[in-house]
């Protein structure tokens, strides 16, 4: 076992064992704060993947700015302790199990496909990189690209707007 | 154009022109349009039908094909006409006396509204387009074509006056009674098209058809066209149509029961002729019908007191005289019939009318009497109707009822018998009716002997023409024992059905036979006069109120057809409409509706179940999907 | 690594954001369920491409780029309705001073 798995290996421990920390805490900004561990371990993925433009824009997307805002909302809020209500005990146990069940028929689905064989590259290939996929972004997406500034624009003017007191 | 042959879809065609333009415009036109298109498009068919006689005359017959009528996997059916011998001599009768009876209609009906004396015309050309198409079809579906439009038409026009309820039972009795009859004729031409795989007349009745034909097929078809005749031309069981019937105008009925409709059946048996002819069963049965419907029409028109009634009742018992002939195999002597029979009982109708016109709508001849010095062209022409159907020579009743009860003779000295009783009443109750109503004391009410008065020329003339055919038109069948030659018809109609070649009887017995059957008739006319001449009201008793009750055939029906279809109709409707039809109906809304209660509790508004249901079925979809798809 | 470790680890991180969806009524914490399902999307998303890339990279050498591009569209996107999303959290608890999904039962009427 090479360190790549070693690290490939915690990293997924990490996630998944954060990810159900999300779920369960009874705390929203205990929540916030497994759900930033979350995307680190994630963002770990992404550089052992050799993705290293994700790695650090997600870091600084959510990890940084997206959370920061919801730990802004929560606090303005004045939600972080326990309020939420006891929730119907059959509806969130069906909820579970639907979940599972989910998950338990996707894997039995793609246990045996045929892309089994096949291997995602990590610690090398250099797609990942910030030249080459500038380069991509700039020549062939270009346009998706500036349509999502209008995006942007228009998601802001929303948000504006909505939270605009009367 | 040099032969008319080849233009004779102009005979049906004028009709049907004058239909549209009388049906579409009758808001439009007035009445003396109406009365002239309606009468004209008939004379226009009535040349043509001579020119066509004149043709086939000498010996030129022709079948034209127009177009395919059904044509489906090896069944081919043109829509073709067939002129021969037998078709011109039926369209001469059709196009003459409907001529007669439109133009006496112009005058008859002058009271109505535009519009419905309008329709009154359309329906009566309709009904002379649709009988056309039934002598001329060249084979049994274009005759079948026809032969449903009398029927509708018959049904329009006895229902005509359409606000009485009375009529409107009366017109739905015709056309069920006919639908039973036509049912048994559709079963017929569909047998036809199995074994054979054709219906036109030529192809059937040569060599090639009829072999194809087992000895049960022929019996059974034949059969079930004899129910679809007594259907039409109302004979036992199905004849109560045909004196209800009388609810419709007076000229109507003169053209049910002289020219169109009644004739069907008769013809239709004369043109199967062939077929007739190779199953002596159906014969018989033929023959034993005619003569019991003639016998039972006529002991009931004994007793009847509405003037139509009683030639309702006298057409009953003609008819059954013609299928007597046919059922002798007197083929010629049946059409022979037809022909007299249209013009003298187009006269009694139209005298009738003209009777019934100078009453002001009064039917019953007990509230007759006298009317012969106030009528006189009406009891002249009358007189002589009388004479013609009673059969006395030298009138044309003679000469074709002499035909029929000698073929009677020659096949069987029992038919032979009732026959010529049953001509006996048929001369009692017409000069009964012709003395009730004309002679005596005037027994109507004040009001009704002051509006007495003769019907206008337009009424009269065709009385008079009629009148003077009653008496020759029987000239031109005279038998070969009182003139060599003279049976003409019998010449005439050789190609189409074949002169029967059995034993004739002795000049000396047809003579002994004339002698005896005039004897009595005369007889029945002077014991008439004796009876009726000083005609006074009394109730009938006995056997005489069963006559006047028409046998109670009528109450017989209600009982035993009528009564019980209904009380089935009722039981089907309570029980299995009600219960299990609707029950099943109302079920499925009950069972949507409360599924639909049940469903709509998940609508609880809660996005968490929404979310909840959307993945349980996302899930289906992928184990559906990845699982069970194969 | 094979790439089908991604693909369970993947589902996995989805599924549990879909339980943390139906289990929860925070609508703060449902919403960051819902991005950490687009992580996972993301993840798989990078995963792929770089199988992609080792599977073409000899015929294409920028093959698999597309994949992360996505990616980055998708960060994009989730940025933009996260800011969105937010602003609603906001105005609702403004009018109902819970963000306990629970009371949005509105759409039943």
């Amino acid at each position: 076992m090479n360190v790549t798995q070693i690290l490939f290996w915690f990293l997924s421990v990490l996630a998944l064992f954060s990810a159900l920390m999300v779920v369960t805490s009874k705390n929203p900004v205990h929540s916030v704060l497994w759900l930033i561990v979350t995307f680190f371990a994630i963002s770990g993925h992404y550089i052992l993947l050799n993705a290293q433009f994700l790695a650090i824009v997600n870091v600084i997307v959510y990890a940084g700015a997206i959370m920061v805002l919801f730990l802004f909302v929560i606090m303005l809020m004045n939600l972080n302790k326990s309020t939420e209500p006891k929730k119907n005990k059959w509806l969130t146990l069906a909820g579970g199990v639907a979940g599972g069940c989910l998950l338990l028929v996707l894997v039995a689905a793609l246990k045996n496909s045929e892309i089994k064989q096949q291997v995602a590259q990590v610690k090398e290939g250099d797609i990942g990189l910030i030249k080459n996929l500038g380069n991509e972004l700039f020549s062939t997406y270009v346009v998706p690209f500036e349509i999502s500034s209008i995006l942007f624009l228009s998601a802001m003017v929303g948000a504006v707007v909505i939270g605009k007191k009367e | 154009m040099q032969n008319a042959l080849h233009i004779a879809w102009l005979i049906p065609l004028f009709p049907l022109l004058g239909f549209l333009v009388n049906g579409l415009g009758r808001k439009y036109l007035s009445k003396p349009v109406i009365g002239v298109i309606g009468s004209g498009v008939i004379l226009a068919s009535f040349v043509m039908s001579i020119w066509v006689f004149m043709q086939v005359k000498n010996g030129n017959t022709h079948i034209a094909e127009y177009f395919n009528f059904i044509n489906a996997a090896g069944l081919k059916i043109p829509f073709a006409f067939q002129l021969d011998q037998l078709s011109s001599l039926f369209l001469l009768i059709i196009t003459g006396v409907g001529f007669l009876i439109h133009v006496y209609s112009v005058s008859y009906m002058h009271e109505e509204k535009a519009e419905h004396f309008g329709r009154y015309f359309s329906y009566l050309n309709l009904f002379v387009f649709s009988m056309l198409l039934l002598v001329m079809g060249a084979n049994y579906v274009i005759l079948f074509i026809g032969w449903e439009g009398v029927g509708l038409c018959s049904y329009l026009l006895i229902g005509y006056w359409f606000k009485n309820d009375e009529y409107n039972k009366a017109a739905n009795k015709a056309f069920i009674m006919n639908r039973i009859g036509d049912l048994a004729f559709l079963i017929a031409i569909f047998w036809l098209i199995a074994k054979t795989g054709t219906v036109s007349f030529d192809v059937l009745f040569s060599m090639n058809g009829i072999t194809k034909l087992s000895q049960a097929d022929i019996t059974i078809i034949t059969l079930l066209l004899l129910a679809g005749a007594t259907g039409k031309s109302a004979q036992i069981p199905l004849f109560t149509w045909l004196p209800d019937a009388m609810a419709g105008p007076t000229p109507v009925s003169a053209l049910i029961h002289a020219a169109t409709m009644v004739t069907a059946g008769i013809y239709m048996i004369a043109r199967s002729n062939i077929l007739y002819s190779l199953s002596p069963f159906t014969m018989h049965v033929v023959a034993i019908i005619g003569l019991a419907t003639a016998l039972l029409a006529a002991t009931i028109a004994l007793k009847q007191n509405d003037i139509k009634k009683v030639l309702a009742y006298s057409t009953v018992s003609q008819l059954g005289f013609m299928f007597l002939a046919l059922g002798t195999g007197a083929y010629v002597a049946a059409v022979f019939h037809v022909m007299t029979h249209a013009f003298f009982k187009a006269l009694l109708f139209l005298g009738s009318g003209s009777v019934i016109h100078a009453m002001g709508g009064e039917q019953d001849i007990r509230n007759m009497g006298g009317l012969s010095k106030k009528l006189r062209i009406t009891y002249i022409t009358f007189l002589i109707g009388c004479i013609a159907i009673a059969g006395i020579p030298p009138f044309s009743g003679f000469f074709s009822k002499d035909a029929i009860l000698l073929s009677a003779f020659e096949d069987n000295k029992i038919l032979y018998g009732v026959a010529l009783f049953t001509a006996l009443l048929t001369a009692f109750y017409m000069f009964r009716l012709l003395f009730i109503t004309f002679s005596g004391k005037f027994r109507g009410t004040e009001e009704q002997e002051h509006h007495l008065h003769e019907s206008p020329p337009a009424m009269t003339i065709p009385l008079v023409i009629l009148a003077l055919l009653s008496i020759i038109g029987g000239w031109i069948g005279i038998p070969e024992a009182l003139m060599n030659g003279g049976d003409k018809i019998t010449e005439f109609l050789s190609p189409v059905i074949p002169v029967a070649t059995g034993e004739a009887v002795s000049h000396s017995t047809e003579y002994g036979l004339m002698a005896l059957s005039t004897g009595l008739v005369l007889a029945a006319v002077l014991l008439a006069w004796l009876q009726f001449r000083n005609y006074q009201r009394r109730e009938a008793t006995g056997l005489g109120k069963v006559l006047e009750n028409k046998w109670y055939v009528d109450e017989l029906y209600e009982k035993v057809i009528v009564n019980p279809l209904r009380w089935m109709g009722g039981f089907l409707n309570s029980i299995i409409e009600r219960r299990l039809i609707d029950a099943i109906v109302n079920g499925v809304g009950r069972a949507v509706n409360y599924s639909s209660r049940q469903l709509r509790l998940l609508q609880s508004g809660q996005v968490g179940s929404y979310i909840l249901l959307m993945v349980l079925s996302i899930l289906l979809v992928f184990v559906f999907q990845f699982f069970l798809r194969k | 690594m094979p790439v089908n470790y991604y693909i369970f680890l993947c589902l996995a991180l989805f599924c549990i954001g879909i339980v943390g969806v139906l289990t929860r009524r925070n609508a703060i914490i449902i919403f960051m369920c819902i991005e950490l399902m687009l992580n996972a999307v993301n993840l798989l998303l990078v995963a792929f491409s770089k199988m992609h890339h080792a599977a073409n990279a000899a015929a294409n050498a920028t093959a698999g780029t597309d994949g992360q591009l996505f990616v980055f569209f998708i960060m994009v996107v989730a940025a933009a309705e996260v800011s969105v999303g937010l602003a609603i959290i906001v105005m609702m608890y403004r009018n109902i001073h819970s963000v306990d999904v629970n009371f949005l039962n509105r759409l039943k009427h």
